[in-house]
């Protein structure tokens, strides 16, 4: 588990890979969880995640999360919440 | 009182007109993923947005107060089907068209989620019609539309426009362009 | 000895279970229906489909496509999701294998295609499925549309022509193309087993996984588990290739030492520089004591993936040979996914230039960078198996990275 967001994740976000084009939205509105890769698609900022593709975030980053996936061009990003 | 009305008509139209323009040279600029000057990339989408929504305020203020307008004599059937106004049909013809045009891709931006990326994109690609049909409406139908200080701005729209418009074709539109071009083959 | 090449047909004469490690070619070459029945009798036979799920799971039956998973689990999940998720389920045997080294699916489907059928049409009672498809290569599909011709009940089984790529097989794929005609992977965020083929519950099972099913619905689960070990039961077909004497497709038992089935296809295990288990998406090992196993301790096993065993002979350079297949792989992404697409070039390149080219200190650490960042990062697998794949070269080829580090390389394959 990631020491930034702590030990209960809020939700995940999951990145659709077949439809980011990486325009470089979430990053900027996420530089806690997200980084840019050599192509500019978004990375994971935490290295030592274990799934690349499913980016837990805290309570703090609830409405950047949700900015981001309001803004992005592509529809690709899903927020998962715990069942 | 009607004087006001057929003044503020004209007046929100041209307003629209300009938002209209601006608002597709932002959304070009959304388009390369590039951030403009101090704003974010995210914050060159919203005003994309924001600036298209006020375009619509304005486009909503000209037909309506036209549609009250004795002079214009614009009837509601005029308002989504071109062609049948009783003054200038072609030319008022032509702003149905934008109308009906915006009036689509509105629909389909605030439906985006549940549309899909697809549906979003290729109805948003309209704008490339309805903005010089929208200009082509103020040209012909303006009351000022062929006057002098008009033209020049419809000029300088549409060089603006059209300067974003090479810019999206050029081969280094795309932010990622430089990034992405030596393992893409 | 755990070993018996599937080309030594067992012709019984009577039905019976079939005994020692050649259960799946036990009716012989190109087994038509009727001796298929001779051999194995008749399907469905001593133990009732109603109950099939529960066979599965006593027999411990893992997958034989790639991933391992447990058969009985899909098998429940698809049931599990009936009525709950709209329209009944479909049932896809995936014979694609996109996998170049793999031919024991293509061996399979053309030697004893029955037993296939078997095992799809089981599993599609045992479901009630409302589709069944079997999916595989165009040159798969003669001999499957013979043998379903054979059989009336069979009937019902719509054959899909698999495209010739390598990750034609992946599931999300074998589901897209079937649906759509593309077999490329698409995003999910749940599981086939709930929502796939159409929104509906489905399962995708290997080929060879359904031949499986197929005997312990007829012979039971301790049948199934007489072969093989207790967390690795019953046999599996390893498509062998590479430094040995001849390719052949072999069934061998769970857990088999990896070396007894390098030798068993004629290799001196001594004589290679590595082997390659599971495929391109697979890992380079060091035979050793490792055995061929789906669970167990990591550092006992080698999971058999897709069921490949490549051998690399000692004359030839396992750096170069992983540039070659990094190279492939980069050229079967889909393209869809932006890591994918663009970090698999990036790393056959860093990798080519250390297999051929300079002694640059920097290209290690290049190498690691980009296999971090591409892993995990796609809708489907392609880039995390192309990533084990040159990492496991970086370790079993640890020696040969140094060399090549300080410019030379003492295979007989040498630098150009």
């Amino acid at each position: 588990m990631s020491a930034a967001t702590g030990p209960e994740p809020a939700g995940h976000l999951h990145i659709n890979w077949t439809r980011c084009d990486g325009r470089g939205i979430c990053t900027e509105l996420l530089p806690s969880l997200l980084i840019r890769d050599d192509w500019g698609y978004p990375l994971a900022a935490d290295p030592e995640l274990a799934e690349k593709s499913r980016i837990p975030f805290g309570r703090a980053s609830e409405r950047d999360v949700a900015d981001a996936v309001a803004l992005c061009p592509r529809l690709a990003l899903t927020v998962l919440r715990p069942r | 009182m009607d004087e006001a009305l057929w003044a503020f008509g004209r007046a929100s139209g041209a307003v629209s007109l300009a938002l209209f323009t601006l608002s597709v040279v932002l959304g070009i600029l959304v388009r390369s993923g590039r951030p403009l000057l101090v704003l974010p990339r995210f914050a060159v989408t919203l005003v994309h947005r924001n600036v298209a929504l006020f375009a619509l305020i304005f486009l909503g203020l000209h037909v309506g107060t036209l549609m009250l307008d004795p002079y214009a004599q614009l009837r509601l059937v005029d308002v989504v089907v071109p062609f049948l106004g009783a003054v200038k049909p072609f030319w008022q013809g032509l702003g149905t068209v934008a109308l009906d045009l915006a009036a689509a891709v509105v629909a389909t931006s605030l439906l985006r989620r549940r549309l899909g990326p697809g549906i979003f994109r290729a109805v948003h690609w309209l704008t490339y019609v309805l903005w010089p049909v929208a200009l082509l409406h103020a040209v012909g139908n303006g009351t000022d539309g062929t006057s002098k200080w008009f033209l020049l701005l419809a000029l300088a729209a549409a060089a603006a426009v059209g300067g974003a418009g090479l810019w999206r074709l050029s081969p280094r539109f795309l932010e990622s362009a430089r990034l992405r071009q030596e393992e893409a083959s | 000895m755990t070993i018996s090449p599937a080309s030594a047909a067992f012709r019984g004469t009577n039905a019976a279970a079939p005994e020692g490690n050649n259960r799946l070619f036990a009716a012989g070459a190109y087994a038509n229906y009727r001796s298929h029945l001779l051999t194995y009798g008749p399907a469905g036979t001593g133990y009732a489909t109603a109950g099939l799920l529960e066979l599965l799971e006593a027999s411990g039956l893992t997958g034989r496509g790639g991933a391992g998973f447990a058969a009985w689990r899909k098998a429940a999940a698809t049931a599990a999701a009936r009525g709950r998720f709209g329209g009944g389920p479909v049932v896809i045997a995936n014979g694609a294998e996109g996998e170049p080294l793999s031919f024991k699916d293509r061996t399979l489907l053309h030697h004893a295609p029955h037993l296939v059928l078997d095992g799809l049409l089981a599993a599609a009672d045992a479901l009630a499925a409302s589709r069944v498809y079997l999916y595989t290569a165009a040159s798969n599909l003669p001999p499957v549309r013979q043998a379903i011709g054979e059989r009336p009940e069979a009937g019902r089984i719509r054959l899909v022509e698999a495209p010739d790529t390598f990750i034609s097989g992946e599931a999300s794929a074998v589901v897209n193309a079937i649906e759509s005609g593309s077999a490329t992977p698409v995003d999910r965020i749940g599981r086939l087993t709930e929502h796939g083929f159409k929104g509906r519950p489905t399962l995708v099972q290997n080929v060879e996984t359904l031949a499986h099913l197929g005997l312990i619905a007829r012979f039971g689960p301790d049948w199934f588990r007489s072969a093989g070990t207790e967390r690795d039961p019953g046999t599996r077909l390893v498509s062998v290739s590479g430094d040995v004497p001849a390719e052949q497709v072999l069934e061998v038992a769970g857990e088999t030492p990896l070396v007894d089935v390098l030798r068993a296809a004629g290799a001196d295990p001594s004589a290679l520089s590595g082997v390659l288990v599971g495929g391109f998406h697979g890992r380079w090992v060091d035979p050793g004591n490792l055995l061929l196993s789906a669970a167990g301790p990591a550092q006992e096993i080698v999971r058999p993936g897709a069921g490949v065993v490549f051998a690399l002979g000692s004359h030839r350079c396992g750096l170069a040979e992983t540039a070659r297949i990094a190279a492939y792989l980069a050229t079967q992404s889909a393209g869809k996914c932006g890591p994918c697409r663009f970090g698999l070039p990036a790393l056959s390149a860093t990798l080519d230039r250390l297999a051929y080219g300079g002694a640059d200190p920097a290209l290690l650490p290049e190498l690691r960078r980009l296999q971090s960042m591409v892993a995990g990062r796609g809708s489907c697998h392609h880039p995390d198996g192309t990533v084990q794949l040159t990492a496991s070269a970086l370790a079993v080829f640890a020696d040969d990275v140094d060399r090549h580090l300080a410019g030379y390389c003492n295979r007989k394959e040498l630098l150009s």
